[in-house]
């Protein structure tokens, strides 16, 4: 027995303790695997052992190795033997164990409940302490069940070491076992208040949480919130609440208000960076106007977070980002890649007509310095998008742009050769003005392929000699030296390109021949266009031997076609006009919709059968078939006609009316549409229109800068033209307003640009315009107040807008513009243009209000209408041109105009049955009838016929004559109305708008 | 008293990843070896070995002064390196990565003020003292951290048991 004793002590004395084992480790580098198995073997043998030190030395070794990724899921009952020794020292080895292996899954956790409720209820804290936190390490739903009470008594612990664990612990308890919340709420709605700030913290952790899935049922712990918020240092607790509020505001909009002094107070007194963080990010999720331009310079210290945040207030307060342009620029210069990328981000959306040209300019310097392909690859997209945002809207040079993307292609290994080619094939044809210096550019880029070719990867580089052979094929008329050109793309390397770009290869080489012949027929010797022919005959065989099929076939066709005029060239016969005529015609671009306004000719019934639909038997017997056949009935329209003379007629009585209702239809009325009509075709296809002010020919390969230079020199020569102009315009007008006109930075709106882009979707029918409500500012100071619609004959709507300077300073040289929609056009003096802005006719001091009236021109009155529009005017005190936003909004009941209407005439009216009738019902609507019936004519126009009880009938008249006829009765809170009248389309938009008028009480 | 009758008790099942927590915390040295790690949420044995590597290779081969948060496939990776040593914990999307940031640095002067004997914020000497007390280590990070979220960041009141059982081991 003693020997046992003795024998076991100097066991223990041989036994690895953890830091032998990891020394053990350390001196075992080569042959760490198999060390550490015999290890593995010596702890096994020490487990068997009675000694609980053994094994709980061998245990804590466990855990060491588990930490390096060895599975001891087998130790686990003896995980468990040690958990539940009586020494504390021994029970934290365990418990520790416990839970960094335990998972819900291990079975031996069974074993454990009643020993962890043993430990929970041990008058040593400690022992209490580490339970808890193993516990939440392993908690099973079974344990959060058969444990909740007992962790909910130690929520009210004397000691806050324990309250505070039991408090954090019950969250991960209330996520296993959900029906413990309800008892435990009051409590721990308590310890929120607790005197430990350990316990508060811990339970506004918890409740945080709770909250931030079901935030409208703690909407009610908001004042104590409140309250913590403005007493707590802790800024992790801080924090928590913050976010929280963050997850309350959007259902109690008056917390937003209550919220902005404190956090406003914490943003310029923390200095802790992450507090910042969190109020800012918060007030930007609220859009609280808070002072938030001072606080992104603040937090641009941290620069990704900070790039992160500025991101979201660009959304909201464009300009307060855009006063940081050089800070975000630097930001490409860092070394970490994510800052980059989130920097070029926040280029996007800052860039202007002023600007675009700088911001480029140094994004080309940095990817001539950048490393890797993919933040190079990146920086080149982003230069494209940047460029081509919204139709090229602030490109005011397209010659800088092509000389950019012509520098663009000299990037090697680039991926987006295919993106440079369509944004120079786009240019190129949308931008009429800029083909001649396009060609030339393409032609050198032709000339000089060889530097290209060496990248043959698929969606390389060597893509844009597509673009390129194109352009210069398509408007070959621009080529200085067409020959030269040719026989670039008639080089022997050319058949190393891939197949498809070869094929444009070829293609274009006849163009271009064709061009060539043209141009040296008229000459008197004939040998020059019969060398073209020869190295056309000399070339093409190279293609014709291609692998591709498309290379192959185009080459042979146009072989044969160039063997055939050289033999009519030898015989001295004309042959360049028949050429050309291969490819006459010049390609417009088309808007992606113009389809839409071809006018369906007269007599095509679209909707009509062509052929019977097939019995639906027979669809299903051919199922597989009919998808193969449903193209065919395009080619067999002709069949149409087969339809009687009356039944075509009566089609197109019902077309017509139908066509008479949509106002969305262009009407044959308006004597300049009325064209469309009758000769349908593609002339009327909505083409770009390009005048360029500023001819420019740059010889060779330019670079982009001396663009930058161009510009600004053309920009200031415009300044300069305006400033004479402004001059002369103030002295005529003796206007001694004794301010001079600052020089100093330029407007936005100064700047016109050199080349304009059509921009198509103005083209596009008005449904296409982009509407959206919440556009109005309501903080904006300079407020267009109120607009009321007032109608005079016709379809002529008098618009009367009231002003009100709301701002501190002087307002001056308002131009009032809006951009006209097929339907509603606003009247503009005669001699100006579409879309000039009219001046309205006062100045507003700080204060005052005015008002202007303004004529609109509207066709169709039957659906409301938004029309966006923009004022101008100039700050006096800073001379700096604003501009402001607004909508106009022409509802239907607008159109309404008051017109008594006696009883027996409204009888009549119903009786006729012309009428359409429709109804709508209100709910919960609590005022008087009299009221209802006052508010209906203040609102919507109308006008009481009659009134019998609950029960009146009312009449209004559109301005264009429709009768509008309502009957309303009321039952309670109910208000039923129904309305006829000959218009279904502006009835319901006259009901839609008076529930509306009833919702808003 | 706050009436709870309408309140509702129902906790909405939320996915993991959704949760605002702290998932796991590592410490790693130079060459990427695992000194210390406590997940958060259940991971199995075999993916932890997978992600502490992959998380650890990426952030090694960040430099200096490259910033300190990563997006790490669906969540976020804040670390801090101290001489030899990295921390890195793993974040939900939510959480306040600046917060995380000085939560670290914090837990860094816990232990700087337990191994008292290192003046130096980790060098190799206290590298092994927190293999050698890895349970030490571990119950200063329970005390701080508990089931995701940051329990206590007082540090005489974090050291306060560990002192206490200390004492006991000496009697």
């Amino acid at each position: 027995m003693a020997l046992k004793i003795v024998k076991g002590s100097i066991d223990r004395m041989f036994d690895k303790n953890l830091q032998d084992l990891v020394r053990g480790i350390r001196n075992h580098k080569e042959d760490e695997a198999k060390y550490i198995s015999t290890c593995i073997d010596e702890i096994k043998q020490e487990l068997k052992q009675d000694n609980i030190a053994v094994k709980a030395n061998a245990v804590c070794k466990l855990t060491y190795l588990q930490m390096l990724g060895y599975d001891v899921s087998w130790a686990a009952f003896n995980i468990v033997e040690v958990m539940s020794s009586s020494k504390f020292t021994y029970k934290r080895i365990g418990y520790l164990a416990a839970s960094q292996c335990f998972h819900e899954n291990t079975d031996v956790i069974m074993l454990t409940t009643n020993q962890i409720r043993k430990d929970l209820s041990s008058p040593n804290q400690y022992d209490t302490g580490v339970a808890l936190t193993g516990l939440s390490c392993f908690v099973t739903p079974d344990l959060a069940r058969d444990l909740a009470n007992d962790i909910m008594t130690l929520m009210s612990h004397t000691k806050p070491y324990i309250r505070k664990k039991a408090v954090l612990i019950m969250y991960k308890v209330f996520l296993k076992y959900p029906e413990s919340l309800r008892p435990a709420f009051p409590r721990l709605k308590e310890k929120l208040e607790d005197p430990d700030p350990g316990v508060q913290s811990a339970a506004v952790n918890v409740i945080c949480e709770l909250a931030r899935r079901n935030p409208k049922n703690y909407l009610s712990l908001a004042p104590l919130f409140f309250k913590l918020m403005t007493s707590s240092t802790n800024n992790w607790v801080l924090i928590k609440i913050i976010k929280l509020f963050g997850a309350l505001t959007p259902l109690e909009p008056r917390l937003g208000k209550k919220l902005i002094e404190p956090l406003t107070n914490l943003i310029h007194s923390t200095s802790a960076m992450s507090l910042l963080y969190e109020c800012v990010n918060t007030v930007i999720a609220g859009q609280y106007s808070c002072s938030v331009g001072s606080v992104c310079l603040r937090i641009s210290v941290v620069k990704y977070l900070g790039l992160l945040a500025m991101s979201k207030i660009l959304k909201t307060h464009p300009k307060s980002v855009q006063s940081h342009k050089d800070l975000i620029l630097q930001c490409l210069d860092d070394k970490d890649e994510s800052i980059r990328l989130r920097a070029l981000d926040l280029l996007y959306g800052m860039v202007s007509k002023k600007n675009l040209m700088e911001i480029v300019k140094k994004l080309m310097i940095h990817v001539d310095k950048a490393e890797g392909t993919t933040y190079r690859d990146e920086l080149l997209t982003k230069i494209i998008d940047i460029c081509s945002q919204s139709n090229y809207q602030y490109i005011t040079n397209f010659e800088w742009y092509i000389s950019i993307l012509v520098e663009l292609t000299r990037l090697e290994g680039t991926r987006h050769g295919h993106l440079i080619a369509s944004q120079m094939l786009d240019v190129a044809i949308r931008v009429k003005a800029i083909r001649a210096f396009a060609v030339a550019q393409m032609a050198t880029l032709l000339d000089n392929a060889h530097l290209l070719t060496g990248n043959m990867q698929r969606n390389g580089i060597c893509e844009v000699l597509y673009a390129a052979a194109w352009i210069c094929g398509e408007f070959s008329e621009h080529l200085e030296n067409p020959v030269q050109t040719l026989e670039a793309m008639l080089r022997p390397k050319v058949a190393t390109l891939p197949g498809h770009i070869q094929a444009v290869y070829v293609q274009n080489a006849a163009k271009l021949f064709a061009t060539i012949l043209k141009n040296q027929e008229g000459n008197t010797d004939s040998t020059a266009a019969q060398e073209t022919s020869q190295l056309m005959i000399d070339r093409l065989p190279l293609f014709v031997q291609s692998a591709n099929l498309e290379v192959q076939e185009r080459a042979s066709c146009i072989l044969q076609l160039v063997k055939y005029i050289q033999k009519l060239q030898q015989k001295d016969v004309e042959v360049a006009e028949e050429v050309s005529a291969l490819f006459a015609g010049e390609l417009n671009p088309v808007a992606p919709k113009a389809q839409k306004k071809v006018p369906v000719p007269e007599g095509l019934d679209l909707d009509a059968w062509i052929n019977e639909p097939p019995s639906e038997s027979e669809s299903e017997d051919e199922q597989p078939k009919a998808i193969f056949t449903k193209e065919e009935p395009k080619h067999s329209r002709p069949r149409h006609t087969e339809v009687d003379e009356k039944e075509l007629a009566r089609r197109r009585e019902a077309r017509k009316q139908e066509q008479a209702n949509n106002p969305f239809y262009i009407k044959a009325s308006p004597s300049s549409q009325k064209v469309y009509q009758e000769t349908p075709g593609v002339e009327h296809i909505p083409v770009v229109q390009i005048d360029l002010s500023v001819p420019l020919k740059v010889p060779g390969l330019p670079m982009s800068d001396q663009y930058v230079k161009l510009e600004e020199e053309r920009r200031q020569k415009e300044r300069a033209e305006k400033k004479k102009k402004e001059k002369k315009k103030r002295k005529e007008k003796r206007s001694g307003r004794g301010k001079k006109h600052d020089s100093g930075p330029e407007s936005e709106e100064d700047i016109t640009p050199a080349h304009v882009v059509d921009i198509v979707t103005e083209e596009m029918p008005e449904n296409a315009l982009p509407s959206d409500d919440d556009d109005k500012d309501p903080n904006d100071p300079h407020k267009v107040c109120d607009i009321q619609g007032n109608l005079q004959d016709g379809s002529q709507v008098v618009v009367s807008v009231i002003f009100e300077n709301k701002s501190d300073s002087f307002l001056k040289s308002m131009e009032f513009n809006v951009l006209d929609s097929l339907n509603s056009k606003l009247q503009r003096p005669e001699g100006s243009g579409p879309h000039d802005g009219l001046t309205v006719p006062f100045q507003l001091p700080p204060g005052v209000s005015n008002e202007a009236r303004f004529v609109f021109t509207v066709q169709s009155i039957v659906m409301p209408q938004k029309l966006k529009g923009t004022l101008t005017f100039i700050v006096k005190d800073s001379s700096t041109h604003e501009k402001l936003d607004f909508k106009l909004h022409f509802t239907c009941t607008s159109y309404l105009i008051t017109t008594p209407c006696y009883s027996d005439a409204f009888a009549k009216l119903l009786e006729s049955g012309d009428l359409k009738s429709s109804s709508v019902r209100l709910e919960g609507v609590n005022m008087p009838f009299h009221h209802l019936l006052a508010r209906i004519c203040f609102h919507h126009h109308f006008s009481v016929v009659e009134r019998i009880d609950s029960c009146a009938s009312m009449y209004s008249r559109s301005i264009q004559g429709h009768h509008v006829c309502l009957l309303v009765k009321t039952s309670g809170q109910t208000v039923s109305i129904d309305a006829k009248c000959d218009e279904p389309t502006l009835l319901g938009n006259v009901l839609d708008e008076i529930k509306q008028t009833f919702s808003q009480c | 008293m706050v009436c709870t009758d309408n309140i509702d008790f129902t906790i909405p099942l939320q996915p993991a990843a959704d949760r605002r927590m702290i998932k796991f915390v590592l410490m790693v040295n130079r060459q990427g070896q695992t000194r210390l790690s406590r997940y958060y949420h259940s991971v199995e044995l075999s993916r932890r070995a997978a992600l502490e590597a992959d998380v650890v290779r990426y952030c090694l081969s960040r430099k200096k002064d490259q910033c300190s948060f990563v997006e790490y496939k669906d969540f976020k990776v804040v670390y801090r390196q101290y001489a030899a040593l990295y921390i890195v914990v793993g974040i939900t999307d939510s959480e306040n990565e600046l917060s995380i940031y000085e939560l670290v640095h914090n837990f860094v002067e816990v232990l700087d003020k337990y191994f008292s004997r290192v003046s130096v914020y980790f060098s190799l000497q206290s590298e092994l003292d927190i293999m050698f007390n890895l349970d030490r280590v571990h119950i200063i990070l329970d005390e701080m951290i508990q089931n995701g979220h940051i329990v206590e960041t007082n540090k005489s009141r974090i050291l306060a048991p560990l002192t206490a059982i200390d004492k006991m081991v000496e009697s």
